[in-house]
């Protein structure tokens, strides 16, 4: 009985260390950024702050553009979001349940180009964007991610579990295809739908290399681009930039929170191969 | 009726196939295109100035000191950092999941938040918390008598820095996968060997381990692959630095593209780490093959 003791406060004990090693930087990011702009680079390092001041949020939005970083990331996201849901939604419908000629060879082509690493297309894409003229734009960032072949993949598995049967009623009364989806399939696929909603903010609000590269002025940076040039120029200042990085991480983690299940769920579909 | 869905499938897949194809499938055939020409800086001022060049920025990759450098640091990254952070895992997905764990619900969420908070923002406050003189880890370490470490500035040390960062970051994305790989193994195996005496460890051992195979190496292959990538960590933390220690293989793709804006030479070294990459997962493949996990 006594070891049994011992052996529940030994993991549990366990789990509580490697829960605060994972939530220490986060929850020492939110106490910095209202301590007064110096007064973390003491010896020893505060923890909690002695004045909680909002200053640092206020030099950031007045003096530095954060509201300003922080639409621009609500725009390419979302953007992103909602074109790329209906792509890939579409396409992952199509391959799953309609029959037609090529469909296997076009989404085994697909398939085989996910081994592909994306930053190979970069330089190309970067010439492309020039040619199109939407370096430095929303555009450039949001239309390379429009569709994705992941995406695709998830809604594709997701959607072979609907009878057929139900579609080929449809299809007897007569209904269009564009009916039949909007209709039938559309409503079985919510719980994909949330699921793919929310990978693919939460990607498009975190991505990073490509934004670099295309975004070549301030005034189009997404936040994580913003951060890492205010990191670079304001080295000293970790206060603000813990303001800046309580705006940047906040608003996904608080999405994440609220829909959790659906994301581990998209995590898991994508991570069986089918 | 089929000729109704050929046309609908057709317009059901066209947008996605126009934007995967218009700036992913066709830019890839381009890059092995432009890694056999010199575009550079002057090629971005007028097209006349391309000329194709055959294999020469292969072979210059294949001379440049640097190259060697970055795909030594990139590999150090991967080869220690991947078991690493699937080990992490697994030891955080059992203790999870064990049976005398409470708080289960909290426990996972807590220990996947970092997954999900932005990476720009988690490397700037880890470069704080890693600062040689009012940092947090070294303030911790002088409890035990540690001095202080120069994490970042350190050629020795920025590197295995950075490997604990992803290890951080990252190992919660595979310990949500082993959960549910753990949770797929029947109660039966565990109550049939607890019949036969065998202790929580040799369960571990003899069902577990064996049980998750499959599973491990749908995560480790995730993993290296990701960790083949290696840029942002080393962008944010140490520029690179010191010494090169931190350069990756991506990071030398981007300055070359896109501070020096030699593209030709830069998708050369694209698609070489593509190589390195693809043959580091057969390489993988084919161990989990004789194995019994793929």
């Amino acid at each position: 009985m006594k070891a049994a003791r011992a052996a529940t406060w030994g993991v549990n004990g366990l789990l509580a260390l490697v829960a605060l090693v994972a939530l220490f930087p986060l929850l020492w990011m939110l106490s910095v950024s209202l301590m007064p702009l110096g007064s973390a680079s003491t010896f020893p390092p505060p923890l909690l702050p002695l004045h909680p001041t909002l200053a640092n949020y206020r030099a950031l939005f007045v003096g530095a553009d954060l509201g300003r970083y922080l639409l621009n990331s609500l725009i390419v996201s979302g953007g992103i979001t909602l074109g790329s849901l209906a792509c890939n939604v579409l396409a992952g419908y199509a391959f799953a349940k309609l029959r037609y000629a090529g469909r296997e060879r076009t989404f085994s082509l697909l398939l085989g180009a996910l081994v592909i690493p994306t930053q190979v297309a970069m330089m190309p894409l970067f010439l492309l964007a020039r040619e199109m003229h939407i370096v430095n734009s929303y555009a450039g960032v949001i239309l390379p991610s429009l569709a994705s072949i992941f995406g695709i993949y998830l809604v594709r598995q997701y959607a072979r579990a609907i009878p057929t049967e139900m579609l080929e009623a449809a299809r007897i009364d007569g209904a269009s295809e564009f009916r039949i989806f909007a209709r039938v399939v559309l409503p079985l696929l919510k719980p994909i739908i949330l699921t793919l909603t929310i990978l693919t903010f939460l990607t498009a609000w975190n991505d990073f290399m490509w934004p670099l590269i295309v975004l070549t002025g301030s005034s189009h940076y997404t936040l994580p681009i913003a951060l890492a040039s205010l990191a670079r120029q304001h080295s000293q200042d970790v206060e603000m930039l813990m303001a800046g990085s309580v705006v940047t991480v906040v608003p996904v983690l608080v999405l994440f929170l609220l829909l959790q299940r659906y994301y581990i769920q998209g995590l898991l579909l994508g991570s069986v191969k089918g | 009726m089929k000729s109704n869905q050929t046309l609908a499938a057709w317009v059901f897949t066209g947008p996605a196939l126009i934007v995967i194809g218009l700036f992913f499938l066709v830019p890839v055939l381009l890059a092995l295109g432009l890694s056999f020409t010199d575009f550079d800086i002057y090629a971005l001022a007028s097209l006349k100035n391309v000329q194709f060049v055959g294999f020469d920025n292969y072979l210059t990759v294949l001379r440049m000191g640097l190259f060697w450098k970055a795909l030594g640091n990139t590999l150090y990254f991967v080869v220690v950092g991947v078991p690493l952070s699937i080990a992490a895992a697994l030891g955080a997905a059992l203790l999870v999941h064990s049976r005398l764990a409470r708080w289960k619900g909290f426990f996972r969420t807590a220990l996947f938040t970092p997954v999900v908070a932005n990476i720009i923002a988690v490397a700037v406050i880890w470069k704080y918390l890693f600062q040689q003189h009012y940092g947090v880890v070294n303030y911790v370490l002088g409890w035990f008598g540690v001095q202080p470490i120069d994490w970042l500035g350190n050629p020795h040390m920025a590197m295995p820095t950075i490997i604990f960062f992803a290890l951080w970051k990252n190992f919660g994305y595979a310990m949500i996968i082993v959960l549910a790989g753990l949770q797929a193994i029947p109660d039966e195996l565990y109550e049939a060997a607890r019949l036969d005496g065998a202790s929580a460890w040799k369960q571990v051992r003899h069902i577990t381990l064996p049980m998750l195979g499959p599973t491990l190496m749908t995560v480790g292959l995730l993993t290296m692959v990701g960790y083949f990538q290696l840029f942002a960590e080393p962008y944010v933390m140490t520029e690179g630095g010191p010494l090169q220690s931190t350069l990756s293989v991506l990071y030398l793709m981007y300055n070359q593209g896109f501070d020096w804006w030699n593209l030709g030479l830069a998708s050369a070294i694209a698609f070489t780490l593509f190589v390195f990459t693809l043959a580091a997962t057969f390489l993988l493949v084919r161990v989990g093959r004789r194995k019994g996990w793929v």
